[in-house]
């Protein structure tokens, strides 16, 4: 069933001419990384506030409003360009481990974002004007930091299988 | 003369090493890539500040104070990791017309850069709280000067995969 769909999204237009173009998939694949890496480096620079590592002086309710809606376009940026290379070539990337672990943590990287936004966020007004961050705080974007240097560092291993 | 460098560097007990372990390329990508986004969120914060687009609460010299460090620090680990990539596949970078654009853009980059702040820490200096109004055309050309290049040095490094 679901090989039958990687099948037909190959056969999908877009798909075909990615595969078929020699210059298509390079120019996706550099929108792709310009996309996580600004996806990465500003939850990075969030995660860092969180373990109380920089940006100390900045309200953490305040950092995360002014960053995450630059993180949320260059993520809905990342997923688009990051389908349109899957599609190309889906039954293969499928079946490759890099590709599988990074959808994976990329999961897990949700769950424990969606796990800081409905529990510890809630009293960031409390706790987020100035050091020390809470325990739970150090743990989500310690969480976070470590999920995400994964993501990059199976992304990249993709090509090399 | 370059193949000839090319050769010798590929030759070496190093380059040989590298090439032999297969996790080595990977991984030393992986960590450029890191240290990528690292350079590229800094300086795209940074830059938008510039043109006036984003953190308009936070001044150009607080933002440079905070910004620059980590800037510099990322662009030490990317010249480790990119010197480790070079010497494992000299043939692949070197000579490759993507990565001598991406140098001449990273020269542009480094010096559009430490040419702003000399200039933003002799305002500074001379007195002024923040940049001087009198240098804001300058400002708005320096970011969209640095954020095109950021992106241009990103892309010119992955299309050295694809180009000769």
């Amino acid at each position: 069933m679901f090989d039958r769909f990687l099948q037909w999204l190959e056969s999908t237009p877009p798909a075909i001419a990615i595969s078929e173009s020699s210059w298509l998939f390079p120019g996706i694949e550099s929108v792709h990384v310009l996309a996580i890496a600004l996806v990465v480096g500003s939850i990075t620079m969030v995660d860092l506030r969180l373990l109380d590592v920089n940006l100390r002086e900045r309200p953490v309710g305040e950092l995360i409003a002014e960053v995450l809606p630059w993180t949320w376009i260059s993520f809905a940026v990342a997923v688009c360009s990051g389908a349109l290379l899957f599609s190309s070539n889906a039954t293969h990337y499928w079946g490759t481990v890099p590709f599988r672990a990074k959808m994976l943590l990329l999961t897990l990287a949700g769950i424990n974002m969606l796990a800081y936004h409905a529990t510890i966020h809630r009293s960031v007004d409390l706790w987020g004007r100035r050091p020390p961050t809470p325990r739970a705080a150090k743990i989500s974007g310690g969480l976070s930091l470590g999920l995400w240097i994964g993501v990059v560092t199976l992304g990249r291993w993709i090509g090399f299988v | 003369m370059l193949d000839v460098f090319i050769h010798w560097l590929g030759a070496t007990p190093v380059s040989q090493l590298i090439q032999k372990v297969f996790w080595i390329i990977p991984t030393v990508q992986a960590v450029h890539i890191l240290a990528i986004s690292v350079v590229l969120a800094s300086m795209a914060m940074f830059d938008l500040r510039l043109l006036g687009l984003a953190g308009m609460r936070s001044s150009i010299a607080s933002l440079s104070r905070r910004f620059m460090p980590w800037l510099w620090g990322a662009l030490i680990v990317l010249a480790a990791s990119g010197s480790i990539l070079i010497v494992g596949e000299p043939k692949r970078s070197l000579g490759n017309l993507s990565f001598l654009l991406k140098m001449c853009m990273l020269a542009t980059a480094i010096i559009v850069t430490l040419g702003f702040q000399s200039v933003l820490k002799r305002d500074l200096k001379g007195g002024s709280a923040d940049l001087a109004p009198a240098h804001a055309m300058l400002a708005k050309i320096t970011g969209l000067l640095s954020i095109t290049l950021w992106v241009g040095i990103a892309v010119a490094g992955r299309l050295i995969a694809y180009t000769g």
